[in-house]
């Protein structure tokens, strides 16, 4: 897959979108085997009547549900009004939602407990978030707004993610690009085998 | 303000419930936090089943297996080139079924095989367009001419007598010195192979100073991503008591 | 104040951080006040791409988000779809974030819907494949080809609008609406390998990380959280939609976590400071 990116023939694209194709097959599979442990762990948990078997019992009767009424109700992929589309807009979508909400509470207790500005380095990251935070906002421009352009807030906010911002992120993705190649590279040659589990 | 139907007022009262049971885990941990986290996960695993079987298994690979075994059936085309397409519908589906071979502890190394195509296929397609978009392209973005960075900075020098009315140009040639300088130093900070002193140290130092501003300006714009959903959840419950009271009339 | 108070102060029970910071983001919600929007040039960057293509030019704008993320997304997307729509420009799209297919479906329906735009000959849809990385490589060759049938069934060539439209040059540009790391495979794939302009629209939390893309010009804009999106409202000019309207709220809880780490910070060194005398 590598060398055909360097030959343009025809038998090399074909093979190529071939390839693609079958390892979305693969990985449909791939991710059934997910949903398959998923079904063990919590029918193990049922069975040995472990502490949490109630809680078991309401996701595998709520993942019984999801999946046929998935499966077998008429348009359940189109139809706003049907049961698969109103269980994923009442129950699924905010649930997640919220979830990922909790982490606004979470950063603000960070942010009094955690973010402390014991170094230097500290102190240079937590000036750098405030003038971003607040140059990023109105209220930076309402704060700095009697000071001549390119000193208000917004004008450094802006100037720290184009330029000190943006030459830390290369940095970054340029040791990821390196990364990514190398860990390729090992992975096509045999010496990465992680992924066998067990090293053999 | 439009009436919402008593149906779909019900169903945001299930949302609500369960958004305001997710919110109690702020209190403290408790069931009915646990319940709507159980419940979700049966929920989403459910979901995936059926948009995995609706928008991929069927178009991909049943369709196009079932087409080419009813082509046995049509006089057109050669034998040969059927039972190749055959094969090469068929041979995916078994490959991925083989995945379910890690349920059986004396097979489970079977998994391996499909796992390994999957692997391949992604690393070889990754290596080539990776290091072209992620190294080749940044390194030639930071190719700048210095020449043309020391014109940015001297074109107007007003800066340094009259701020006022300076075009700021100054800046952006110092900024292009500090996306220049600023990269290199950060990947002299990332590299483990030597020491870190003298000119290496001096870089690394740099570097760090450079990594940390950035990381400062994530931070900050991960504390407005994180309220947006906050802003979100509760515009969604303002909306909720919203239909209840406009169905009532109030 | 004695170290005592200051040391009580270090060691508060999180949940009054909790209900503080509940109650700041909360009330700026329930009444609308308009606050200035400054535009950035790299979301002004899309808007003017968008507004310079004649009507009837065909554009990607591929959604990859989910209900985790729609608070900031959703709002980007409508406003984007919006301006693609007020444009009479035709629109397909993708869902390749698996928790949120039914939503990109349904942002597209809806916004379709407010212009009176038809399907198939205005916008198609073409749903979900599982990795994406996969997928928009082979849509480099043939749209076709990962997605022979749209997401309600149709096969791609009997639908109007697909006609001659088979992989990225027959699009003007792509949008992609991004709140996954499936960003990098469509700066690596679709720009780098086949060279499709490409604009990005995605969640604050890694908006950052793309402005290096931007200055290398492998994309031409970039929209980042829900002020990108509120941007973007007002370029389109709709300055009282949901995105403008949190605006608010936003700025008045960024101060909070400002206060809450003077505070900490105050709280921890006064502390000590207080101890050792």
């Amino acid at each position: 897959m590598a060398i055909q990116y360097f030959v343009p023939h025809h038998v090399s694209a074909t093979i190529y979108q071939y390839a693609l194709n079958w390892t979305i097959i693969i990985g449909i599979f791939t991710l059934a085997v997910g949903i398959g442990s998923l079904i063990n762990l919590h029918y193990d948990r049922i069975a040995k009547r472990k502490q949490t078997w109630r809680y078991s019992a309401v996701t595998l009767a709520a993942l019984a549900f999801m999946t046929v009424v998935g499966l077998f109700s008429p348009n359940a992929m189109a139809d706003p009004r049907g049961l698969f589309m109103r269980t994923y807009f009442y129950v699924l979508s905010p649930v997640q939602a919220t979830m990922f909400a909790l982490l606004a509470f979470f950063i603000a207790s960070a942010a009094y407990r955690a973010f402390r500005a014991k170094t230097v380095l500290a102190t240079l990251l937590l000036l750098s978030a405030v003038i971003v935070m607040l140059g990023r906002v109105w209220v930076g421009d309402t704060l700095t707004g009697w000071l001549p352009s390119g000193l208000q807030l917004s004008d450094i906010a802006k100037y720290i993610l184009d330029f000190p911002n943006t030459a830390a992120k290369r940095a970054i993705y340029i040791g990821v690009g390196l990364g990514i190649a190398g860990t390729s590279l090992k992975i096509i040659l045999g010496i990465e085998r992680t992924w066998l589990g067990g090293g053999k | 303000m439009e009436v919402v139907s008593l149906g779909s007022i019900l169903w945001m009262t299930v949302a609500a419930f369960l958004t305001l049971c997710i919110f109690s885990f702020l209190y403290k941990d408790n069931p009915f936090y646990i319940f709507a986290e159980h419940l979700i996960v049966g929920i989403s695993a459910g979901y995936w089943i059926a948009i995995l079987y609706h928008t991929s298994l069927t178009d991909l690979w049943i369709e196009p297996l079932a087409n080419s075994a009813l082509a046995f059936g049509s006089p057109e085309g050669s034998m040969a080139g059927k039972i190749g397409m055959l094969l090469v519908n068929v041979a995916p589906g078994l490959i991925g079924i083989l995945m379910f071979s890690r349920f059986f502890k004396k097979t489970s190394w079977i998994s391996r095989w499909p796992i390994a195509f999957y692997l391949g296929v992604s690393a070889g397609v990754a290596l080539p367009l990776f290091m072209q978009s992620f190294v080749i392209r940044q390194v030639a973005a930071n190719m700048m001419n210095p020449a043309d960075i020391l014109s940015t900075m001297t074109a107007d020098l007003t800066i340094f007598y009259n701020y006022g009315q300076s075009t700021l140009l100054f800046w952006q040639g110092l900024g292009q010195i500090i996306i220049v300088l600023g990269s290199i130093c950060g990947l002299a900070y990332f590299y483990f192979s030597a020491q870190h002193r003298g000119i290496l140290g001096g870089a690394a130092k740099i570097g760090i100073w450079i990594l940390m501003i950035g990381f400062g300006a994530t931070f900050g714009y991960t504390v407005m991503a994180r309220i947006s959903l906050l802003i979100g959840r509760f515009n969604f419950l303002i909306d909720w008591i919203s239909a209840i009271g406009g169905y009532l009339g109030v | 104040m004695n170290a005592g108070f200051w040391q009580k102060l270090a060691a508060l029970d999180r949940r009054w951080i909790y209900l503080v910071i509940g109650i700041v983001t909360f009330v700026p919600i329930l009444a609308y006040i308009r606050v200035p929007v400054n535009i950035t040039y790299e979301v002004e960057a899309v808007y003017r791409k968008i507004d310079s293509l004649p009507a009837g030019t065909v554009v990607m704008v591929p959604m990859e988000f989910g209900p985790s993320t729609m608070a900031e997304m959703q709002p980007m997307a409508t406003a984007v779809l919006r301006h693609c729509f007020s444009r009479d420009l035709k629109v397909i799209s993708t869902a390749m974030q698996i928790e949120g297919v039914i939503l990109n479906e349904q942002v597209l329906r809806e916004t379709a819907a407010e212009y009176g735009r038809n399907y198939g000959t205005d916008y198609v849809f073409l749903g979900y494949k599982p990795y994406p990385d996969l997928v928009i490589l082979n849509m480099g060759e043939n749209f076709r080809k990962p997605f022979p049938r749209d997401y309600y069934g149709n096969e791609l060539d009997s639908l109007p609008m697909m006609a001659g439209v088979n992989h990225y040059s027959n699009v003007a540009c792509i949008i992609n609406l991004n709140a996954t790391s499936g960003v990098d495979y469509w700066i690596n794939y679709a720009n780098g390998r086949y060279g499709a302009e490409l604009a990005l629209g995605v969640t604050a939390v890694i908006a950052t990380d793309y402005y290096a893309f931007l200055q290398s010009k492998q994309i031409f804009g970039l929209i980042g959280g829900l002020k990108g999106a509120a941007e973007y409202e007002r370029l389109i000019g709709r300055p009282k939609d949901i995105a403008n309207r949190s605006m608010t709220s936003v700025s008045v809880a960024h101060v909070f976590i400002i206060l809450f780490i003077v505070i900490g910070n105050m709280a921890v060194f006064a502390g000590r400071r207080g101890g050792r005398g």
